[in-house]
């Protein structure tokens, strides 16, 4: 059974459901019975929360080293550098996250600018 | 409640309280995040409508998934003509990241009398953005409104993207490649450091860096696999972190 295998309207529709919502929420809802367990201040929730963060901060590395469409087409180098110059922004200009969009984007832009 | 002679009249304060959190929740919705969500899914309806999903299927993906990554790979697995089960099991590898994320959040979201139907009604609307948004906030919230308040953001974040999604759909937004680069960098760009500055404790940044440093090494070994490992091994090494610095703060 494909995408295209039925012609019928609400085909697709059966199609996201069970090939992405179900898929999806089902991880949620494990999410909130492991979840539950934990104690706050807990050990485990710190373990827990550890990977978590690593895992988003896998997603963030990804998105810069690895991404899709017309970012994939600019030099990586460019990208870590303008990541890197964003962050160092934010840090020495009094932590506001909008320094380091602001900060992170110019670079980008002079870089693809200047290529 | 000791105060049994007003049981309406707290009812309704009760409600009015809940529905001011809700709508300070919902107003996070012109930050700057919420913004760079939507941003990025302007791309995504550029996507949806590249790979032959019409306007209403795009839409439909986005308020039942919500979560972009699974929303793309769907519709790769679509372009793929993978069959149902192989579509299931590509979107269920990108979503089991949610499982961990959901189980640090609820903790933080749940009040003292807070129903399991309603954790998991909520978890629908944890993704990425929200997440890093509601790790930040919630700590200022009181603790019983803090369902609410997520209620509020989550809700109208998944809304508001999936009118995002069909406005651009039917418009057809075209932006040269410059512009689309520079949106799709907005999206780490601030995840970078909102994820940095919601840490409370220095175990948060010990993973944030692992995570970062790892993923390319476990990238090149384990493609298929690398979100999952590099959250496993970002986590192991954290805890190493906090032994070490609970033995020597003992000693």
């Amino acid at each position: 059974m494909t995408w295209n295998s039925l012609a019928d309207w609400w085909w697709p529709y059966v199609f996201i459901l069970l090939g992405g919502w179900l898929p999806t929420d089902v991880w949620r809802f494990i999410g909130v019975f492991v979840g539950g367990r934990v104690r706050e201040d807990s050990e485990a929730l710190i373990a827990v929360r550890a990977v978590a963060t690593s895992l988003v901060a896998g997603v963030i590395a990804q998105l810069i080293l690895y991404p899709s469409g017309a970012l994939a087409e600019t030099s990586i180098v460019l990208r870590i550098g303008a990541a890197a110059a964003g962050f160092v922004a934010y840090l020495s200009l009094g932590r506001r996250v909008i320094i380091s969009v602001i900060a992170g984007e110019a670079v980008l832009l002079c870089g693809l600018l200047l290529t | 409640m000791a105060d049994s002679g007003l049981p309406s009249h707290h009812a309704e304060e009760n409600l009015r309280t809940r529905l001011s959190w809700f709508l300070s929740g919902a107003s996070l919705i012109t930050s700057i995040p919420a913004l760079i969500l939507m941003t990025a899914h302007v791309g995504f309806a550029g996507f949806a409508s590249e790979n032959g999903v019409t306007l209403l299927q795009a839409t439909f993906m986005v308020a039942v998934i919500w979560a972009l990554p699974a929303n793309i790979v769907l519709i790769g697995a679509i372009a793929g003509g993978y069959s149902l089960f192989g579509a299931a099991i590509a979107v269920g590898l990108s979503s089991i990241r949610l499982m961990p994320m959901v189980a640090a959040f609820v903790p933080e979201m749940r009040g003292s009398r807070t129903r399991k139907i309603t954790l998991l009604f909520l978890s629908h609307f944890i993704a990425v953005t929200a997440w890093v948004v509601g790790m930040d906030r919630l700590k200022h919230v009181p603790r019983d409104m803090r369902t609410s308040y997520f209620a509020g953001l989550g809700i109208t974040l998944t809304l508001t993207n999936t009118l995002v999604v069909a406005v651009v759909y039917v418009l057809s937004t075209d932006f040269p490649p410059l512009v689309f680069a520079a949106l799709f960098f907005l999206t780490p760009m601030y995840f970078l450091t909102s994820l940095w500055g919601s840490a409370r404790d220095r175990s948060v940044h010990v993973a944030m860096v692992s995570g970062l440093l790892l993923f390319p090494i476990i990238h090149s070994i384990a493609p298929a696999y690398d979100l999952l490992l590099t959250g496993v091994a970002g986590g192991i090494v954290t805890m190493a972190y906090v032994h070490l610095a609970k033995r020597s703060a003992a000693r």
